[in-house]
């Protein structure tokens, strides 16, 4: 299997205050991967340093064997960010189609991405006049252009009503199934089944790593709630 | 350096521009308007409209731009769009140059129809070329839209970068010999001026005004202010933040 996302010794300090104090963790390919934590953990800033627009104080992060941040990694990472990051005066079509040219791909992958997030038939509608879910999904679609090996989804689902849930999921294990890297963050435990492998998260630190069932077993427990509780009380 | 890149990047913000017809219209009547109003307050002095008119004819459009722009790529790098952009394969040069090309459209136009009109309609004579001086209010307006480029990475808010407008661009005016000969100026303000694009700006519209001298060493600095402004915004960009 070649080299996925590994994260040694990781220290970031933003004014003064260490946000990560030591964090080491490694993401297998192919596999969706579950950042859980509370609001204020941490998930964000591991996500944007693997992206390579957070500054670090010590460590390294290599992604596919490569530092992160580093140019021939541009084309192969999607990148969605909790405040969809999209141009809110342009039209859906109009702001993928920008996304599209900066990466080099055609009218059809426009067109792919927008059916795979349900957007078709917004596509002519300003993004201003688009709902938070439907926001979300259009954030969504500039990430997935290009068919990236990896994406970093920062809490893609949130506000999004669970039959829509459903569908995103269906898809992120389509990709994965494709061989595609999936790291996703939530704050919400019960998405936490529906990921290979968790990394539990609290202050910075890794509080436990494995997959759902494993973790369940540790805590003797069935809801992953329960899991992250019984893991906080007994430091 | 990529044109597909850079075009791609003006033509996503003359879209953004053609979604927001007010601002347009704004920018085109708001310079024309004052032109007009212009006119007429010195109905009983025309003298004094055409020696004034003519250096105003830049200076409106380079007001204008400035706020456009300054407030514009301000609102890219607070949106996240920027932090988006700069981590897919676009340069920070190409992501400014698409800028300037976008605003560098839209000051042409601008200038263009602003100048007509005060040529034309509003009776403003020249003794030099009137073609050099539609060349002088596009230079004027593109000067506008680097310099807003340049300054909006020194603001954090739109309250911020709106106030650089007096800040930045008042001195330069006060300065360069617009109101006052810089001949006549205390010597170390004069020096001061020689560092300030604005005053070769205000000096080219002079030259063209009485018909008389070369602008070429005008415009060519002004030519290197512009894209060493460019150059210094896309070096402001950053791609990685605490």
């Amino acid at each position: 299997m070649p080299e996925g996302v590994r994260i040694s010794d990781l220290k970031i300090i933003r004014d003064g205050k260490t946000i990560i104090p030591d964090l080491t963790m490694y993401i297998d390919r192919g596999k969706i991967v579950g950042l859980l934590g509370p609001s204020g953990s941490g998930k964000t800033t591991i996500m944007r340093s693997i992206v390579g627009v957070q500054a670090i104080a010590a460590g390294s992060i290599t992604v596919f064997g490569r530092e992160a941040g580093s140019k021939v990694l541009r084309t192969r990472i999607g990148y969605f960010t909790q405040s969809a990051s999209i141009y809110t005066d342009l039209t859906c079509l109009e702001n993928l189609r920008y996304f599209a040219r900066i990466l080099g791909q055609s009218e059809i992958s426009v067109h792919e991405v927008l059916e795979l997030v349900d957007l078709t038939k917004n596509k002519k509608q300003l993004a201003s006049s688009l709902s938070g879910g439907e926001r979300a999904r259009l954030a969504l679609a500039t990430a997935l252009l290009g068919r990236p090996e990896l994406l970093i989804l920062d809490e893609p689902t949130v506000g999004l009503d669970p039959v829509l849930r459903r569908d995103l999921w269906n898809l992120f294990h389509k990709l994965a199934d494709q061989g595609k890297t999936l790291l996703i963050s939530s704050h919400v435990m019960d998405e936490a089944d529906r990921c290979d492998s968790l990394f539990l998260l609290r202050d910075g630190r890794i509080l436990a790593g494995g997959t759902p069932q494993e973790l369940k077993d540790q805590a003797n427990t069935d809801e992953m709630e329960a899991v992250f509780i019984s893991l906080v009380e007994q430091l | 350096m990529s044109i597909r890149r850079i075009w791609g990047t003006a033509r996503r913000i003359l879209s953004q521009l053609r979604h927001d017809p007010r601002t347009i219209a704004l920018m085109i009547l708001a310079p024309v308007l004052l032109m007009t109003i212009l006119k007429y307050v010195y109905q009983n002095q025309p003298m004094v409209f055409q020696r004034v008119a003519a250096s105003l004819l830049g200076i409106f459009p380079m007001l204008v731009m400035f706020l456009i722009t300054s407030v514009g790529t301000l609102r890219e790098r607070t949106s996240g769009t920027l932090e988006r952009l700069l981590i897919l394969p676009i340069t920070k040069l190409e992501f400014i140059l698409g800028y300037a090309k976008a605003f560098g459209i839209a000051a042409l136009i601008q200038a263009t129809i602003v100048s007509s009109v005060a040529l034309g309609p509003l009776g403003l004579k020249i003794a030099g070329s009137q073609i050099m001086l539609i060349f002088v209010a596009i230079f004027d307006a593109l000067l506008g839209m680097a310099i807003g480029i340049f300054v909006s990475s020194f603001a954090k808010t739109e309250f911020q970068a709106v106030q650089f407008l007096p800040a930045v661009l008042f001195p330069q005016l006060l300065l360069s010999g617009l109101l006052v000969p810089r001949g006549s100026m205390p010597s170390i303000l004069r020096i001061i001026s020689d560092y300030l694009p604005l005053t070769y700006a205000v000096d080219a519209t002079q030259k063209v005004v009485v018909g008389q001298g070369s602008v070429t060493r005008d415009f060519l600095i002004l030519a290197l202010f512009l894209f060493g402004l460019l150059a210094a915004g896309a070096f402001t960009l950053k791609r990685k933040t605490k």
